[in-house]
């Protein structure tokens, strides 16, 4: 590689290459962010750069002129973040144009993130960009392999199935939800137990436009904190039968070491529910329901093996779909380096037509 | 050149290229094209662009030779065409892709189109095979323009039960899915059980509205001249009525609904497309009497 031309280059590292702890020390604040600005915008050779800051990853993506730029990059980067250059060896990884482009369109799309076609890594991309085209550390290369970023990702999300099926516990269950009730605005949920998983599912059902939650608890005064806290009301365990045959979501989370909710106060609540169905969840080890519930009709029973084994199932079927899109995004990534090595060399715009 | 054929199939002459039958034929090709083009994107979740696109278009293209098809026959017999039992098969199958093109759009039931298409090219590929359906139409059958309505309206309400016995099985699939923990192929793009109830309930009450019009229509008729009608006839297509009606009143009153009002719509469906058979065999000594089921 003739690295007097100018590059298009990536230093960055993420859980590919960083645990935790290492991440932890290179994550980004507005300070740090700041400094590093200041100090690439005076480092000879760096024509244009965007930082990308995530939880589970830390990219700089700019253009260069010469090894000895790119070098001056990878050290400021050290002592913005105060590491020793020799502890990232092997953390920060280095790519240069067309495998840059590749690894951006790859990170937009959500195929490098942990959880393979999350969605959010887009968001995450454009606000990054964002912030640096209004600061104005980005050029014509940049401005180029950002847009075409996005519109890829946005092909890979709505021509393949990277995206589909829930893969948290949570989301599984709202979304099996809305197999049994389609809108979820109407849906009346309960929380049984004051465990920290049915509150997120109640937050995740709340999230999906559900607003009435009622949460029921051995102790009230619990019941009566996590529902303020999740917008909703409180009952007690005593008026459990009454409150489950006016709910449709049931999740239950106690620590209770015997069933909460059996089959005879299941069927009891169904008769008074006028054929609208009920979705029990049960996330509570041991369990809360009894598994005899699935046989009364309308009811729907899901454990947290069988919400787990549709999560697995779901990320399978993502994994699968990785191939496509990798194929999908090389194309693309070969279309738009041709035009990107021209800008490299003339320093000049893309033209559209290009 | 178009023209009708005779029952039976065989078109009269070398100059005729294109009969009403070969018309239906296209139509039911198209139908079976569109059910086709929609078990292939099944195995996919995200739905490839234009996949529901082509699917409608097959449809329209089903439902527009099976209307060109059906209306040479009616020219060519004078009338609404349901002399026989294949002239009637054809037409339950056109009034469910009819009535899929209007209440699609309104309900937006996913795989609906798929369930239709399947639907609607199994009905009307298995009448065409059946020669013996179309080797003999009965002439004449509608003594003035009322009593075709009434024929009509009562063919097109099968229509209906048709559908609704589509939305029914759609129903019970998704409910076993739920239950058996199969979200899967064909389970994932079912239409929620609470939708399906819906949509189930409204049908139920048009198919069971239009029936009452159309003996209504036929009632008005039938008490100036009431050795018009075969009793037998008149007897299945009241039963007919009676039992949707009764499921309709039991939904009502809360006391049938999920999977037993699915299977109830299911299974009285298919005892109505059984009355079909010995309520169009009408006897020769009555050829102008009024068939009810029509």
């Amino acid at each position: 590689m003739d690295h007097e031309a100018p590059v298009l280059v990536l230093l960055g590292a993420s859980h590919h290459t960083a645990p935790l702890a290492v991440r932890e020390k290179l994550a980004f604040d507005a300070t740090r962010t700041a400094n590093l600005a200041a100090r690439l915008r005076t480092t000879p050779g760096v024509r244009e750069f965007a930082l990308l800051n995530t939880c589970n990853r830390v990219e700089l993506y700019g253009v260069a002129t010469g090894a000895a730029s790119i070098e001056a990059v990878r050290r400021t980067l050290c002592e913005v973040t105060g590491c020793a250059p020799a502890d990232l060896d092997g953390v920060i990884v280095q790519r240069e144009n067309h495998d840059a482009i590749g690894h951006l369109f790859d990170v937009a799309s959500g195929l490098d993130s942990q959880i393979v076609g999350e969605v959010e890594i887009l968001g995450q991309v454009k606000q990054a960009y964002d912030h640096a085209l209004a600061q104005k550390w980005t050029g014509p290369v940049l401005n180029r392999v950002f847009q075409k970023t996005f519109q890829a990702a946005k092909h890979i999300r709505t021509h393949t199935a990277i995206g589909a099926g829930q893969i948290s516990i949570a989301t599984v269950a709202v979304d099996l939800a809305g197999k049994i009730f389609g809108e979820l605005d109407p849906v009346k949920i309960l929380v049984v137990g004051a465990g920290e998983i049915g509150l997120k599912t109640a937050q995740a059902f709340h999230s999906r436009g559900a607003k009435s939650i009622t949460v029921a608890s051995r102790t009230l005064a619990k019941a009566e904190d996590i529902a303020m806290a999740a917008g909703g009301w409180a009952a007690s365990m005593a008026e459990l039968p009454e409150v489950l045959a006016a709910s449709d979501v049931v999740a239950s989370s106690t620590s209770s070491p015997h069933t909460v909710i059996t089959r005879e106060i299941t069927a009891l609540a169904m008769k008074r529910r006028a054929g609208r169905p009920l979705f029990l969840i049960d996330l509570a080890l041991p369990r809360d329901i009894e598994p005899d519930c699935a046989t009364v009709p309308n009811v729907y029973l899901y454990n947290l093996d069988d919400l787990a084994q549709i999560a697995e199932s779901n990320l399978a079927q993502r994994q699968a779909e990785v191939a496509k899109c990798r194929a999908i995004l090389a194309e693309r990534t070969a279309q738009l380096w041709p035009q990107v090595a021209h800008s490299l060399g003339t320093g000049g715009p893309i033209k559209a037509h290009e | 050149m178009l023209a009708s054929a005779p029952p039976g199939g065989q078109p009269h002459g070398m100059d005729v290229v294109l009969t009403d039958r070969s018309i239906i034929w296209l139509g039911a090709l198209f139908y079976l094209a569109g059910f086709i083009v929609g078990c292939l994107r099944l195995p996919r979740r995200q739905q490839p662009a234009g996949g529901r696109t082509m699917l409608v278009i097959l449809l329209a293209f089903g439902l527009s030779s099976q209307t060109a098809g059906l209306y040479l026959r009616g020219m060519a017999t004078g009338g609404c065409p349901l002399g026989n039992q294949f002239e009637i098969i054809q037409f339950v199958a056109w009034s469910a892709m009819v009535l899929y093109f209007i209440v699609g759009p309104a309900f937006r039931v996913s795989l609906l189109g798929l369930f239709t298409s399947g639907y609607a090219a199994s009905l009307a590929t298995i009448s065409l095979l059946i020669p013996q359906w179309d080797a003999v139409r009965n002439a004449r059958i509608f003594p003035n323009a009322w009593i075709e309505f009434h024929a009509a309206l009562a063919v097109f309400s099968y229509g209906v039960f048709g559908l609704l016995a589509l939305t029914s099985v759609m129903h019970l699939l998704q409910n076993w899915a739920l239950k058996q923990k199969r979200l899967d192929g064909l389970f994932w793009f079912l239409p929620s059980l609470v939708q399906l109830n819906q949509i189930n309930y409204r049908m139920l009450l048009a198919g069971v509205g239009l029936l009452s019009i159309s003996l209504c229509i036929g009632a008005a008729w039938w008490v100036r001249d009431t050795g018009s009608v075969h009793w037998p006839k008149m007897l299945v297509t009241l039963a007919v009525w009676f039992v949707f009606s009764a499921a309709l009143f039991l939904r009502w009153r809360g006391k049938l609904f999920g999977t037993r009002l699915s299977w109830t719509c299911v299974v009285l469906f298919m005892l109505a497309m059984m009355s079909l058979g010995p309520v169009t065999a009408n006897p020769s000594k009555h050829p102008a009497t009024l068939n009810h089921t029509r």
